[in-house]
């Protein structure tokens, strides 16, 4: 017996800056989105899970928006990796009897809000560590610089080998017509950019775009009554790092543990995926990563990223073929949803024919959320085709 | 010497949370205070009333100010002037988050020795913790 759950409806949102719509409008459209790709309507949903980018009290104020009665809800917020986990979270309760049909949903516009990864972030009031951290101007760019700084120091990592990440990702994205930034970049041309600090420059940061996208999971019954190739979720972790008392290693993440976690749930090994969506908050946040989930060994990403090794069709591991967060959209500022998107894509065989992995039937999607040298969350998702 | 620039950036006051009200007021006094268990000795930071390795309970002591840079970035873009936002090292065990002040900020380099120097933050806030190099060859 089949005892996996299944991503029947996969949907990310076209816009990428949306003056005129609310973020609630944004989350249900991406949800009705999801649910046509499924083939499911919206009274099949009794499972609800979303996150901090949701309005208000997240499930409360969504399931009275979109018009839903779920028996189970979810709103863990792991920063951008929250859907990972949800995915996660879907499962277990599916394979609980907690729910049929669960629906997860994000939106938000950070771009017509004037958001930035260069000005703080309110977290409330409350935070114990804010005192020792705010008044240093302690933002998402430099926490994740601060790490690259790290890495840079202990493995020599380059900037021409940073800049290949961004590379890699323009280049699929001239093939997605909803990228934010659909035009191919060279290695100079990321050096050539503003620093904005050190040693990170704006080409190695992602995008800021408003958006959504929102996922369908279900018990496989249901998945095999459904007109959508079968992908279906076999292993998952989660993991959360931080300052921990002042006793810390940035040279890692929390993909170290999360990756560990999935891979021996799913009982594969990194050189069986074909297919990687990974976080690419920033360019750094990518190679550090592949080395935590084990694609290559700790302090050797920045070489295995160069030379194209990325690139669908010219590397060894195609990675983010939809142009990712750095070239094509990351909705709230939590570039989670689309990560699991793409890879979806990629295994029902649906992505852009030029970034297509050919018969693709292994992928792994990974998202990291928070800040890479404060607090962290890792989310690993392993899925695969039947 | 680019320490008026470093000077000019307007510090936020931090807010001052219950148990850490005692830091802010010895740092009024120019002491740099860190917590240390009083069940398994080990120091921490951020200070916690507990101990985040065993749930002991914990107790003030004055810190030396000494340390190593850990790592940093010259953010170049976020306030009207670059900044150098660090990690720091202490002497004593625990890293801290931090900027770098009174120095060029193209000299600043991993492996650095650095000494606290407590700098305003505005309004009636508190002096924040920050770290100057050492032995600066000028």
């Amino acid at each position: 017996m089949d005892h996996h759950a299944y991503i029947v409806g996969a949907y990310e949102h076209p816009t990428r800056k949306a003056p005129d719509k609310s973020v609630a409008q944004l989350h249900a459209e991406s949800a009705k989105g999801a649910l046509e790709d499924a083939g499911l309507r919206l009274e099949d949903v009794d499972g609800y899970l979303c996150a901090g980018d949701a309005p208000g009290l997240g499930p409360l104020n969504m399931i009275d928006y979109i018009g839903i009665n779920p028996r189970f809800v979810d709103s863990t917020d792991t920063g951008g990796s929250s859907y990972l986990v949800h995915v996660a979270h879907a499962a277990q309760a599916i394979a609980a009897g907690r729910c049929d049909v669960a629906l997860i949903t994000l939106a938000g516009r950070p771009r017509s809000e004037g958001s930035s990864g260069l000005l703080p972030r309110n977290w409330g009031e409350n935070l114990p560590d804010a005192p020792f951290e705010a008044p240093f101007t302690f933002v998402t760019v430099n926490a994740y610089a601060m790490a690259a700084m790290r890495h840079r120091y202990e493995f020599g990592t380059t900037l021409e080998q940073m800049a290949w990440v961004k590379v890699a990702a323009s280049h699929h994205a001239q093939h997605n017509p909803h990228a934010m930034l659909p035009q191919v970049v060279t290695v100079q041309d990321v050096m050539e950019s503003p620093m904005i600090s050190d040693p990170l420059r704006r080409l190695d940061c992602c995008v800021v775009s408003d958006g959504g996208g929102a996922l369908v999971v279900t018990r496989p019954e249901i998945a095999h009554s459904l007109k959508r190739p079968l992908v279906r979720v076999i292993g998952a972790g989660e993991a959360v790092k931080g300052p921990a008392g002042g006793y810390f290693d940035l040279t890692f993440s929390a993909g170290r543990w999360s990756g560990q976690r999935a891979f021996e749930a799913a009982g594969v090994k990194p050189a069986d995926i074909q297919y990687a969506s990974i976080y690419d908050s920033f360019t750094i946040t990518v190679i550090m990563q592949l080395e935590d989930l084990g694609f290559c060994a700790k302090g050797e990403g920045g070489r295995f990223v160069s030379d194209g090794n990325l690139i669908s069709g010219v590397g060894k591991l195609p990675c983010n073929t939809d142009g990712g967060g750095l070239c094509n959209n990351h909705p709230a500022n939590r570039g989670g949803i689309t990560k699991v998107i793409e890879a979806v894509r990629q295994l029902r065989g649906e992505a852009h024919p030029a970034v297509q992995v050919p018969n693709c039937q292994l992928a792994l999607a990974h998202g990291t959320g928070g800040t890479l040298s404060g607090r962290h969350a890792g989310a690993s998702l392993i899925m695969e085709r039947l | 010497m680019t320490s008026n620039e470093q000077r000019a950036i307007p510090y936020t006051a931090p807010r001052i949370l219950g148990d850490q009200a005692a830091f802010w007021e010895a740092a009024k006094e120019g002491r740099f205070l860190i917590r240390r268990c009083l069940d398994c000795a080990r120091t921490h930071w951020f200070p916690r009333s507990l101990c985040p390795f065993c749930m002991g309970e914990t107790a003030w002591e004055q810190a030396s100010g000494r340390g190593e840079i850990y790592t940093y970035s010259i953010t170049r873009k976020a306030l009207p002037q670059p900044f150098v936002i660090a990690i720091v090292t202490l002497d004593e065990g625990p890293r801290m988050m931090t900027h770098i002040v009174d120095c060029d900020p193209e000299s600043v380099r991993i492996g650095q020795k650095v000494a606290l120097v407590f700098k305003a933050s505005e309004g009636d806030g508190p002096p924040l913790p920050m770290f100057k190099p050492v032995n600066i060859s000028s």
